[in-house]
């Protein structure tokens, strides 16, 4: 079983403000973190290894710092991890990023199982997961929540998804690609000593050259949507706050209820 | 082509180094660098005082003629015979796109028989209604439904594609734009045409809703954008009349599909918190698990859904398809009520959108009150058997 994880590197949003006096973001001090959702992904390509053989190869797309969540990876107990980092990478959507990703995957070669969080927290979108398995003609099964069963004689997986109003249970053909939620596993805290390994491990690095890409497909060119402008949301105006005994409290949020109930 | 830095104007003051949000400028020995995580987003553009530096124009390919495409499309998503509310909340935004646009409305309605369902969209103010019926199609699954969906906008070319942004439209509108190389835009919150360009100005939260982007893709045909549910009003129904039908053949077959929907389970209880109009929520702050039936009750009482923080569900007092957050889902019902929950920003992240929050929680200084619209500072445990007994006697009175 190869398996191959996409994951990204996120500044952690819930530090990223805009400046009210100059309408900019601030970014200042805000640290950079692995995608929340792609720990996740990275734990099942491990657990799905351990029970099925095979190898986890672990991929991100972006500057060379974003080789830190790669060392996490293999931390973690992936065999090999791949940076793809390119000026021409540069101004990317989720169209070129979808490409890009692909080809690599492409490049890889006889893959069975691509794995990536349902979505990244920076812009929300879910779209690059879906748009890899477009293009690699991968079964796609978006937001996992359990992996029942993967049978490589039958060449299947049988997943829970957990979407609006339930949870669906599907049998799917390999190769497919799965985007993972967070009830899917509990990802495992990798040792000191795995760390320091990881520390000082090689970092491959790929670029447009070493995959072919087609350059009208990748960063600028091959992303068909931009960014117009940014602003801050609009704030609400100030809360009232109530203090007082609880039975008063109670009567209030009471009257509040019945009186927007009745709107 | 990436970010154009005019060396022989800039200062190196490191401003712009300063305000991009993705930290893709760095200055190295006096000079200013671009990393391959630049957006080409402008923002330095903006804050640079000598104007050292440009975003590249945008070109579109030679062979691109908007002419070809008219007309905005809603995607149908329908339970059997049940139309999604997000469909319809389309129908009324999309319909104010096309008057601005002076084109048609349209509708894509995919199944196995969707003779119910064309029939409900009589009664609303639709120009026509483009279906595709085939048995493959009886239940929502990507493959057919991304096939069948890129047979007809390829053959009859709409200008925009619009998707509700449930998690089955996110699925669909994934593929489907990836299949038809065009620009999508996620869980847009507003929706307006740029006239000249007949371009769709698409504007959604970003980094956790911290801040808004308006994004464009009128380079690009169709253009697609899903749009969070109960955004837009619902449209008014009227009396049944005459819509056009145009039937579409697809050929598709079992065979040829690589997954097959096992079972379906519901909700374990209740409404779901990704449709609910009402949510109470319960964080730590409630004690104990046993003590979440305070909100399950009260969420009762409203028809609402129960949600919970974070630290509920980690500590195991509740399933995580109840989580409101960063790491959950976001939520937009009309009233949001937080029950001890302190308001980590992962949390607020994922409700402060909501049109109004209620919250109670013991201490004063807990963040959830700077995005409250009514703060009770108090004991939930305390408060909320009170509020309960209190609704439950108002209620049995009138």
């Amino acid at each position: 079983m190869n398996i191959v994880v996409c994951v990204k590197q996120v500044p952690d949003t819930a530090d990223v403000r805009i400046d009210p006096v100059t309408n900019t973001l601030v970014r200042e001090g805000v640290p950079s973190i692995i995608n929340p959702f792609d720990e996740f992904a990275i734990e099942e390509g491990i657990r799905i290894k351990e029970t099925c053989g095979g190898t986890v190869t672990v991929l991100t797309m972006g500057p060379p710092q974003a080789s830190e969540i790669l060392r996490t990876a293999l931390a973690m107990g992936a065999d090999r991890v791949l940076l793809l980092s390119d000026r021409a990478f540069a101004g990317s959507d989720t169209l070129a990023t979808s490409y890009t990703l692909a080809k690599t995957i492409e490049k890889i070669g006889e893959v069975d199982l691509v794995i990536t969080g349902k979505q990244a927290i920076d812009g929300d979108t879910a779209q690059v997961g879906p748009g890899i398995a477009s293009r690699l003609g991968l079964t796609q099964l978006s937001y996992v929540s359990k992996v029942e069963e993967v049978s490589t004689e039958s060449a299947t997986i049988t997943v829970e998804r957990l979407i609006d109003g339930g949870r669906e249970r599907v049998r799917g053909k390999l190769p497919a690609l799965l985007t993972v939620v967070k009830d899917i596993n509990v990802p495992r805290q990798p040792s000191i000593l795995k760390m320091k390994k990881a520390r000082n491990a090689e970092i491959e690095v790929w670029g447009a050259a070493d995959i072919g890409t087609d350059p009208a497909k990748i960063g600028q060119k091959g992303s068909p949507t931009w960014v117009e402008k940014v602003f801050s949301p609009e704030q609400k105006a100030g809360g009232e706050i109530y203090t007082g005994d609880a039975d008063d409290l109670a009567a209030r949020i009471a009257e509040l209820l019945l009186e927007m109930m009745s709107n | 082509m990436g970010l154009i830095i005019l060396r022989e104007k800039c200062i190196a003051c490191g401003i712009c180094v300063k305000k991009c949000p993705f930290g893709a400028l760095v200055m190295t020995d006096g000079k200013i660098d671009v990393l391959p995580s630049c957006t080409l987003c402008g923002i330095c553009v903006d804050v640079c005082p000598v104007d050292a530096l440009e975003v590249p124009e945008r070109t579109s390919s030679e062979e691109f003629d908007p002419d070809l495409y008219r007309g905005v499309w809603v995607f149908v998503q329908a339970d059997g015979d049940d139309i999604h509310h997000v469909s319809l909340e389309l129908v009324e935004e999309g319909g104010k796109l096309a008057a601005e646009l002076e084109t048609d409305l349209c509708c894509m309605v995919l199944g196995k028989d969707t003779s119910v369902l064309t029939e409900k969209f009589s009664h609303y103010s639709i120009d026509r209604l483009y279906v595709t019926e085939n048995p493959v199609l009886e239940q929502y699954r990507t493959k057919p439904y991304v096939e069948a969906a890129a047979a007809l906008i390829e053959t009859y070319k709409p200008e925009i594609v619009l998707i509700g942004a449930t998690s089955t439209g996110r699925d669909f509108a994934g593929s489907l734009a990836t299949r038809l190389e065009t620009g999508l835009t996620a869980d847009c919150t507003g929706l307006a045409i740029e006239k000249e360009t007949r371009g769709l100005l698409q504007t959604r939260p970003a980094f956790g809703g911290n801040i808004m982007a308006t994004i464009k893709s009128s380079n690009h045909r169709p253009q697609m954008a899903t749009v969070r549910p109960k955004v837009f009003p619902m449209p008014l129904m009227g009396d049944k009349r005459n819509v056009d039908i145009i039937r579409h053949e697809c050929d598709l077959t079992e065979e040829g599909q690589p997954t097959e929907i096992l079972e379906w389970i519901p909700v374990e209880e209740g409404v779901s918190i990704a449709d609910a109009d009402v949510i109470v929520s319960g964080g730590r702050g409630m004690g104990k698990p046993e003590n979440l039936a305070l909100c399950r009750d009260l969420a009762a009482l409203l028809d609402g859904a129960v949600g919970a923080s974070r630290g509920a569900v980690d500590a195991g007092w509740i399933g995580y398809s109840h989580q409101v957050g960063q790491t959950g889902r976001t939520v937009r019902p009309g009233i949001y009520i937080a029950c001890g929950i302190s308001g980590a920003v992962q949390h607020l992240a994922g409700m402060k959108t909501s049109d109004v929050i209620i919250a109670v929680n013991r201490d004063p200084d807990a963040t959830i009150f700077g995005v409250a619209t009514y703060g009770f500072v108090g004991d939930a445990l305390e408060i909320l058997p009170k509020v309960i007994h209190e609704l439950k006697k108002r209620l049995s009175k009138s």
